[in-house]
């Protein structure tokens, strides 16, 4: 059973969205999902000040297996973007929930969070993959 | 049903990512592909391909079978232990597989085959020997382990007996010597330097540890594609099957025309595509922007269109490539449909990396 953090949020298609008390959310892809795609190869991340819907698809994670979209688990605006990334996309295999963060993103609407899944609602869905 | 090899459970105990691979449950990776890829390129890494099928070949007739059944000659071996790299084809020049056969003497062979096709190959063995004085039998009591990369000979050496390495001292590339237990091979799929060693089931886990307590690491499928791949090395199933000829896969090398009387399977076929070159030509592609080629894509060239056959992100490189059948036609630029855009790409002769530089 991979790694999943009891302080954040999930959404089902993997991504996990930390609350930095600020109204803006860190957003990147969990444990379970870094190690379904294998060694990240090329991350693309949306640019600062994007407007993002929830649901919509704004970054791609490709690995040498696939190329994955990442959803915004939320909407809002791009406040930052992890742009280590660019030069070492291994990160979000090494330290999927840390250094390996992909955006931040300012909430227009914070009851959306109300949408996502905790820790064990989250660990249930992957039981059902 | 999956099969497993003998080497099942040392992939286990490295920490191995196990998945089916056409009925065999065999390592993906050990934790990261890429760093197991580099330590092929930089160092020396090791491969569990127990998983394909030795088939010996022996009798007054091995010869002029062999020179039936495969589009590359065995007259051309006359030095024991040389190998040769083959198609072995339909009657209507498709691949039904590619092979490496080994020459002993001119009654006795030996031919390492893909586990993907093994009944099939097998079956197709044993119907054209029909009429040939030869013995065909398969020795799935050997396993096999391959030790590639610039040290992979080093480090072997030194788990090797006084005997074995005599044996093996100085042998040239593409060869294979009995030495003592082992049959050790100067063959690879990574285009690196290293040996390809046959070893008996009961032998295999020992042999297998003390190459991991000699710095050899191991690597799994993951990493043996990527280095294919970059070595310019076709896969069967994807950079050609039995409706591909050897033409249109790059393995024209392999086809051996002379002398025009010897009537290999395929041939009346492949005479004919050859003198209308009306086959598809296999061809490199690089993207040197982001974004990774992949296996299926469309290409589109000048005046029609190809298929990307095999595709992935090079680690040696640090960026895709892929190899494409395309017409003909083709020149030096390319377009590939990739994630709904059309995407520019270099085309370039199906071989990127060698001895662990880039030959692009």
């Amino acid at each position: 059973m991979s790694n999943i953090p009891s302080e954040l949020k999930y959404a089902s298609s993997h991504e996990w969205v930390r609350a930095e008390g600020d109204g803006t959310y860190t957003v990147g892809i969990t444990e379970h999902a870094q190690e379904l795609l294998g060694d990240m190869v090329f991350v693309e991340l949306p640019e600062v000040d994007d407007e993002v819907d929830a649901g919509e698809d704004c970054a791609v994670a490709e690995s040498v297996k696939a190329a994955s979209d990442i959803y915004a688990p939320i909407s809002g605006t791009i406040v930052a973007i992890n742009e280590e990334l660019e030069d070492s996309p291994e990160t979000v295999n090494n330290d999927a929930y840390g250094d390996g963060w992909l955006f931040r993103i300012k909430a227009t609407d914070e009851s959306e969070l109300d949408n996502l899944l905790d820790a064990e609602g989250y660990a249930n869905s992957i039981d059902e993959d | 049903m999956t099969s497993k090899t003998v080497l099942h459970a040392k992939h286990l105990e490295a920490g191995a990512k196990m998945v089916d691979f056409h009925g065999w449950e065999m390592p993906i990776n050990y934790g990261s592909q890429i760093e197991e890829h580099n330590a092929v390129r930089n160092d020396a890494g090791m491969f569990d391909v127990s998983h394909m099928t030795i088939v010996d070949v022996a009798g007054d007739d091995a010869k002029a079978f062999l020179r039936k059944l495969v589009a590359n000659d065995v007259a051309k071996l006359t030095v024991p232990g040389k190998a040769l790299y083959t198609g072995m084809l339909n009657e209507q020049g498709g691949v039904i597989d590619d092979l490496i056969i080994y020459f002993f003497t001119e009654t006795s062979y030996r031919l390492v085959v893909n586990s993907a096709t093994r009944e099939k190959d097998l079956a197709h063995i044993a119907k054209v020997s029909e009429g040939y004085a030869v013995e065909v039998t398969e020795r799935p009591e050997y396993a096999m382990i391959a030790v590639q990369g610039p040290n992979a000979k080093a480090k072997t050496a030194t788990v090797l007996s006084d005997e074995q390495k005599a044996a093996v001292e100085g042998m040239k590339p593409f060869f294979g010597v009995q030495a003592g237990d082992l049959f050790i091979a100067t063959t690879g799929y990574t285009g690196e330097d290293g040996y390809e060693i046959v070893v008996h089931n009961d032998d295999a886990a020992d042999l297998w540890q003390k190459l991991l307590d000699a710095g050899v690491a191991p690597a799994g499928l993951g990493a043996r594609d990527t280095l294919r791949l970059e070595a310019g090395m076709n896969l069967y199933g994807l950079d050609m099957d039995e409706s591909v000829s050897p033409l249109a896969a790059n393995m024209a090398w392999t086809i051996a025309w002379e002398p025009a009387e010897r009537d290999f399977i395929g041939r009346t076929v492949l005479e004919q595509q050859r003198a209308e070159k009306s086959t598809d030509k296999l061809v490199g592609l690089v993207l040197e922007s982001k974004g990774v080629l992949r296996s299926g894509s469309k290409v589109i060239v000048e005046g029609g269109e190809g298929v990307i056959t095999s595709g992935t992100f090079s680690p040696t490189l640090g960026f895709s490539v892929a190899l494409a059948r395309v017409p003909r036609s083709t020149g030096d630029t390319a377009q590939v449909e990739m994630r709904k855009k059309l995407v520019d790409v270099k085309v370039v002769k199906p071989c990127f990396v060698r001895n662990g530089k880039a030959v692009i």
